[in-house]
């Protein structure tokens, strides 16, 4: 089937691939409850923060997929989906669509597939990567330096000089940390680990940044194998 | 020709005279009679709210009565929170000291890692359920209730929640991994927020209030997954916007004598975007500045803006600061609900709710608050020495 758009981007990417990354997005569990015909009506564009500042709309997405235009969400997956910002805002919609949920498959797609747009949007996040996968924290008070977070004022530099003490000066006990956000107990952070391993999540990683994932997977498999875990007993269960 | 208005005795009623009422028109069925028959069949344990957590009601989006545990409860942390805004989850527990409810912050618990999902997709739902259940398990385990500080947490469990009870291929595989952690396949009858928390104790705490605050106009940001994503468990008042928005916030704001001001982008999103604020900030700036900290300083000109959840504090408060040097019309501080109750119930302003952390100066707010901000900021520095001498470890909760 042809594109709606004659100026569609991608032309020279065949369309059975298009097609194949289609279809895996239609065939993820969640895909029934995410979009149910649309009005064209907008309210998920008025309502849409990546709208405003991006040639970006979650009505696009809803029409795109219902149309099943292959050349056209192949163009999104690649150009837009990086966009979104996952408020679910958009669930305002009167048809009970979630274009943002949408966009969150399509990411799932975009980055078991290894897409090369997928790596380009997330090149300066892996580091944070790491951060959450082996430590249980997203962010964490070592993160605030004036390089990553130039744009938010002399504070971050004040932050960053007094950290430690600062730290010290924060009542709860399991806050006194610098490198994680709180003091996650080495047993959970090895359970959490254990999580990714069972559910297949480090190939995810693996398909973004190589290097993320073997510094991961190096650290903390020495790790569990220090607690005394059996490696050989984390394979994937989710095909069982 | 005029049209005649079908079942009306004169024209309809303009907007602002209408009743809104739910009635009993709650759905028949809701997931907690999904949970119970999944526990009724063996596939899981349901964390009831017992007696012993001290519990209340109140109504939501739909009329369902929700139950919220005030006693006896699990802080599940947001990273966020702890890493950038110590002081927000630092009021959070400070306000259970002071009201004298038992709580158990605990080490064994991991972020929800939703703000890497929402970011960058390096997961799936299997593992999303995981990460959730093996929290909500060790909340059991350790006989406490699980009460949750992040906006995005909170949302995304209640993904997880739908999406376990509708698909029993993703219950198989959860249960795979909690059964390889050794773990139990809990969930709680009621996802919980702390500011829910924060909601039904509004007027206990504006019983213990200490300062004065009728002089403050403060404006409010939901939080987009508190009340957008899965709406049904969102909090709702029919005293407050006739129960067509949430109550969350602007309930304790109106219960400590502050005038909660409106203004027009106040369902708008704060531009936090996930991946955006750490790599692509110049949306999010952009977002939270030309869309909700103007917009409010044109309108409602608030002493301060109010949230309840960790990336609103951090967006809206931090990207101030570079559209403050170009000149724009922002410089509004930004704070939890939780903060602000703590500094009506009289905590320090830099002990306990580290203003020190947030961007926006705060001086001319704690004035308006009758506090003595440089006083308190000399008792910070004053301990601040003693620990960087090694005269001391660190703060305690008695030193505040
Ligand atoms: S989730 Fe994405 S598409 Fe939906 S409103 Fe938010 S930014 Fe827009
Ligand atoms: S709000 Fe829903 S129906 Fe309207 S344009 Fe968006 S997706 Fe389509």
């Amino acid at each position: 089937m042809e594109s709606i758009y004659a100026d569609i981007q991608y032309q020279d990417v065949p369309v059975e691939k298009k097609q194949r990354l289609f279809d895996e997005v239609k065939a993820d569990m969640r895909w029934e409850t995410q979009l149910y015909g649309c009005y064209e009506c907008g309210i998920c564009v008025a309502a849409c923060p990546s709208a405003r500042f991006y040639d970006f709309s979650p009505r696009v997405f809803a029409q795109i997929m219902a149309r099943e235009d292959v050349h056209a969400f192949y163009e999104l997956l690649n150009d837009s989906v990086w966009d979104c910002s996952q408020c679910f805002s958009c669930t305002r919609c009167p048809r009970q669509n979630n274009p943002g949920g949408i966009i969150t498959i399509m990411r799932e797609v975009a980055v078991n597939n290894g897409l090369q747009s997928a790596k380009d949007a997330l090149k300066a996040y892996s580091r944070i990567i790491y951060k959450i996968m082996s430590t249980g924290t997203q962010v964490a008070p070592d993160m605030l330096q004036p390089d990553f977070f130039p744009d938010w004022g002399p504070d971050v530099q004040q932050v960053s000089d007094n950290l430690d003490v600062w730290r010290r000066m924060v009542p709860p006990e399991t806050m006194h940390t610098t490198e994680l956000a709180w003091d996650v107990s080495e047993k959970t952070r090895l359970e959490l680990y254990m999580i990714w391993k069972l559910t297949g999540n480090l190939e995810m990683i693996e398909q973004i940044d190589e290097g993320i994932f073997m510094i991961l997977e190096e650290v903390m498999e020495e790790l569990l194998e220090e607690h005394g875990y059996d490696i050989d007993d984390l394979d994937s269960v989710m095909d069982d | 020709m005029s049209l005649p208005i079908i079942g009306a005795a004169g024209p309809p009623k303009k907007a602002k005279d209408r009743i809104f009422d739910r009635g009993d028109r709650m759905p028949a069925t809701y997931y907690k009679d999904q949970l119970l028959d999944l526990e009724a069949k063996g596939e899981l344990i349901v964390h009831r709210i017992t007696e012993e957590n001290d519990p209340v009601e109140v109504d939501t989006k739909y009329g369902r009565k929700k139950i919220i545990p005030r006693q006896n409860t699990w802080h599940h942390k947001s990273c966020g929170q702890c890493g950038h805004i110590p002081g927000y989850s630092t009021s959070i527990f400070w306000l259970h000291r002071a009201l004298d409810y038992r709580y158990e912050d605990p080490r064994d618990q991991t972020s929800c890692t939703a703000w890497n999902y929402y970011a960058s997709s390096t997961s799936n739902p299997a593992a999303q359920a995981a990460v959730a259940l093996r929290n909500f398990a060790q909340a059991y385990e350790d006989g406490f209730y699980p009460i949750i500080h992040c906006g995005t947490s909170y949302g995304h469990y209640k993904e997880v929640r739908e999406e376990l009870l509708h698909h029993q291929k993703l219950r198989d595989q959860t249960r795979r991994v909690l059964d390889k952690l050794g773990k139990p396949m809990v969930f709680p009858e009621e996802v919980v927020h702390y500011s829910e928390w924060i909601h039904v104790m509004r007027d206990q705490i504006a019983a213990r209030q200490v300062r004065d605050f009728s002089g403050i106009t403060a404006t409010v940001h939901p939080a987009c997954h508190y009340h957008k994503l899965v709406v049904e468990d969102a909090v709702y008042d029919k005293e407050l916007y006739d129960g067509q928005r949430t109550a969350i916030v602007s309930a304790l704001v109106k219960a400590l004598g502050a005038e909660v001001a409106d203004y027009s982008t106040w369902h708008d999103c704060c531009g936090f975007g996930f991946r955006h604020i750490l790599v692509s900030r110049d949306f999010s700036r952009s977002f939270a500045t030309i869309r909700k900290i103007e917009r409010m300083k044109e309108e409602a000109d608030p002493d301060v803006t109010l949230t309840h959840d960790t990336g609103c504090v951090t967006t809206l408060d931090k990207s101030q600061f570079a559209a403050q040097a170009h000149g724009r019309n922002v410089g509004i501080p930004v704070m939890s609900d939780a903060q602000f109750a703590a500094l009506a119930m009289g905590a320090h302003p830099y002990k306990i709710c580290q203003l020190h952390w947030h961007g926006v100066d705060m001086r001319p707010l704690m004035e308006l608050m009758g506090i003595d901000h440089r006083k308190a900021w000399t008792e910070f520095e004053e301990t601040s020495k003693a620990i960087k001498s090694g005269e001391q470890d660190f703060l305690a909760w008695e030193d505040c």
